[in-house]
């Protein structure tokens, strides 16, 4: 806790925290944007997240090394990550997805064991990142500093985050998709293919955590095994915003990321995964003891 | 009945001529019994409650600790166990077996106590819920213990080194303990599956609210459901920490990506919710990965995955649930051939 007198002299560090915070989660909220939709739709919760998204970061990360610019990286990443969860949805999901949430937890859950696996034995264990070439703004007499390219990944998570509300709200697949959600009994009766749509949804739900992955390689670092920390996130994000509520994403996936920066800060790098996973024990706790005293439980 | 009495002689004459009959993996037959522990603990919580833990490794942890920080702290001052640090050793057999005893008793005590504290908060959560609590209480089990100095941090505690010259070889003093672990563990549970407890923790399988209604005091049924798994989880940590020799907080104690999958895993390809199915399963499972494990050259942990989507995916029965639905006379359940369809009769 050496850190707390530091912020308490210099204040503007917490400001340095709080940006880096913003900014950081709004790809959080990217990632489990993705994640709301599948559980929403499919009544899935994919504990696969986190591989997708480490899994885009190293396709971005692969073409940076031919010399591609990471940012126009990003729609490839999206693009072999939907056809990876077509194939994922064709051989697991779809022998799941009427079948109760603990046998998809753990389908899932073996997926992200085999993915991140996969991805050690072929990148191996090394932590990766991509230079994208961009410099930084400082602010404050320079006590602050800003990375521009965590302000353009900030920018680039809430456009295709807009992209995506704007697709389900008025395209003929979007209002596919939502309907299967409302209730997928009477989107079939009404001639709405919802295996189509379930499959649709996971690749879209993977082409979404591909993108996140590659702002997370170029803004941060990658590794085979730090997947299940993103899945914890954007989990816990879901659960305080709620399924289908997009402002509450983003501002929680906020909200998050600020507090991460925070902890880190203050109790040592050591500390910050387990910080991640504590938080989500406690978020769960205590919102079931909020419920608890209405005579209700989680859901 | 003779016949009764024949099979089960010859499977305890099996289970204590084992280690004599094939010294050679004897700490493997040592990890067989720990694996059935695990899966039989898993299944108190997974299969008979229907509260799918993937944090029971937890309790195994801290066991783990506590009986091996007791055992450094007991016979060692900081200074010694820094200098020697990789080779403890000159402790006489009186010493190292009163280090484990009260080791041993003071993680049980520290997880059940552990265990009804956690439970108070997060058994009220349903489902899938407790399932990820529980995925992240493991983990940040893991990274918490590999903060503190006190217990090494992440570079590890070594255990004092097993006295061979009293006690004879540590493979047959071990392979015996895990052994008498098991029986217990399942003679306990077999016991308490067919008593009131079993019918109350059925029950909140079956319908939590009902069971409720009904006047069962569910919350007090969980946790010491839960309670029971870290009692038994706790004597199989202060152990295997004593058997590897070096406790490393991710790898070895807190080990969620091996041991915390696998307890799942086994009791669900045995068939979760029976007695037996976990223990076959965790032979199954060990057999398995003990014969092709080596060949596979690092894409074990691949194969892992593999096999836990293929095992969840397309035999979530078990091989009980099989052998129930295909002979279900060896079950003893009866079955009607007279009517058209043979249904099965409880």
């Amino acid at each position: 806790m050496d850190n707390l007198e530091l912020l308490i002299v210099a204040p503007v560090f917490s400001m340095q925290l709080l940006i880096d915070g913003l900014l950081v989660g709004s790809i959080f909220a990217l990632a489990a944007y993705g994640m709301a939709l599948v559980w929403g739709v499919m009544n899935i919760i994919n504990i696969a997240q986190g591989e997708f998204v480490i899994l885009g970061g190293y396709v971005t990360f692969v073409l940076a090394q031919y010399g591609m610019h990471p940012v126009l990286a990003i729609p490839f990443s999206a693009l072999t990550l939907y056809v990876l969860g077509l194939l994922v949805y064709r051989i697991v999901i779809v022998r799941i997805v009427d079948r109760d949430l603990f046998i998809s937890i753990l389908a899932t859950f073996g997926i992200s064991i085999l993915l991140q696996q996969v991805m050690n034995q072929i990148f191996t264990a090394d932590v990766q990142t991509v230079e994208s070439g961009l410099g930084t703004w400082f602010l404050f007499d320079d006590m602050v500093t800003v990375n521009q390219v965590k302000v353009l990944a900030c920018l680039i998570a809430l456009v295709v985050g807009a992209v995506l509300m704007v697709f389900l709200k008025t395209s003929r697949t979007g209002q596919a998709i939502r309907a299967t959600a409302q209730n997928a009994r009477a989107a079939r009766i009404l001639g709405i293919d919802t295996d189509k749509v379930y499959a649709t949804t996971y690749a879209l739900n993977a082409a979404i955590c591909g993108a996140a992955g590659s702002l997370v390689v170029m803004t941060w670092v990658i590794q085979p095994f730090i997947g299940l920390a993103y899945t914890v996130r954007s989990f816990m994000i879901v659960i305080i915003a709620g399924l289908g509520n997009v402002f509450g994403v983003v501002a929680s996936g906020m909200m998050l990321g600020v507090t991460e920066n925070f902890a880190g800060f203050l109790l040592g790098a050591e500390f910050q995964t387990a910080f991640i996973f504590s938080l989500l024990v406690v978020i769960l706790v205590w919102r079931s003891w909020r419920l608890r005293r209405k005579r209700q439980v989680l859901r | 009945m003779i016949h009764r009495y024949i099979k089960w002689g010859v499977l305890i004459v099996l289970a204590l001529g084992a280690p004599v009959l094939m010294p050679a993996i004897k700490t493997q037959l040592a990890m067989l019994m720990l694996m059935i522990t695990f899966a039989l603990t898993w299944d108190i919580m997974g299969g008979q409650m229907g509260y799918n833990s993937f944090g029971n490794i937890v309790f195994f942890g801290v066991g783990m600790y506590v009986t091996a920080v007791i055992q450094r702290d007991m016979f060692f001052t900081a200074e010694e166990y820094e200098t020697m640090a990789g080779a403890l050793g000159a402790i006489d057999g009186t010493d190292y077996l009163t280090g484990l005893v009260i080791g041993l008793a003071a993680s049980i005590v520290v997880c059940v106590v552990l265990a009804a504290i956690l439970g108070a908060g997060i058994l009220k959560l349903r489902g899938h819920y407790f399932a990820i609590c529980t995925l992240g209480l493991g983990i940040a089990a893991a990274e918490i213990a590999g903060g503190i100095d006190y217990i090494g941090a992440g570079s590890g505690l070594v255990t004092p080194t097993f006295p061979n010259e009293y006690l004879g070889d540590r493979g047959y003093f071990f392979y015996y303990y895990f052994l008498v672990l098991a029986v217990v563990a399942f003679l306990v549970l077999s016991w308490l599956y067919r008593g009131q407890f079993g019918l109350a923790i059925n029950a909140i399988r079956d319908d939590e609210d009902k069971a409720e209604a009904m006047g069962i005091h569910t919350t007090r049924y969980k946790t010491m459901a839960w309670c029971i798994s870290a009692f038994f989880l706790a004597l199989a940590g202060g152990a295997m920490g004593n058997l590897v020799g070096f406790i490393d907080p991710s790898e070895v104690a807190f080990a969620g990506a091996t041991y915390g999958v696998w307890m799942v895993l086994m009791a669900i390809l045995g068939g979760k919710g029976t007695i037996w199915g976990p223990v076959i399963g965790a032979a199954v499972f060990h057999i398995m990965q003990e014969l092709f494990w080596t060949y596979l050259f690092g894409w074990q942990r691949v194969a892992l995955g593999a096999l836990i989507i293929a095992i969840v995916v397309f035999f979530p029965e078990g091989i009980m649930g099989f052998v129930r639905a295909r002979w279900p006379e060896l079950l003893g359940h009866k079955v009607d051939h007279q009517t058209p369809e043979s249904r099965i009769v409880p």
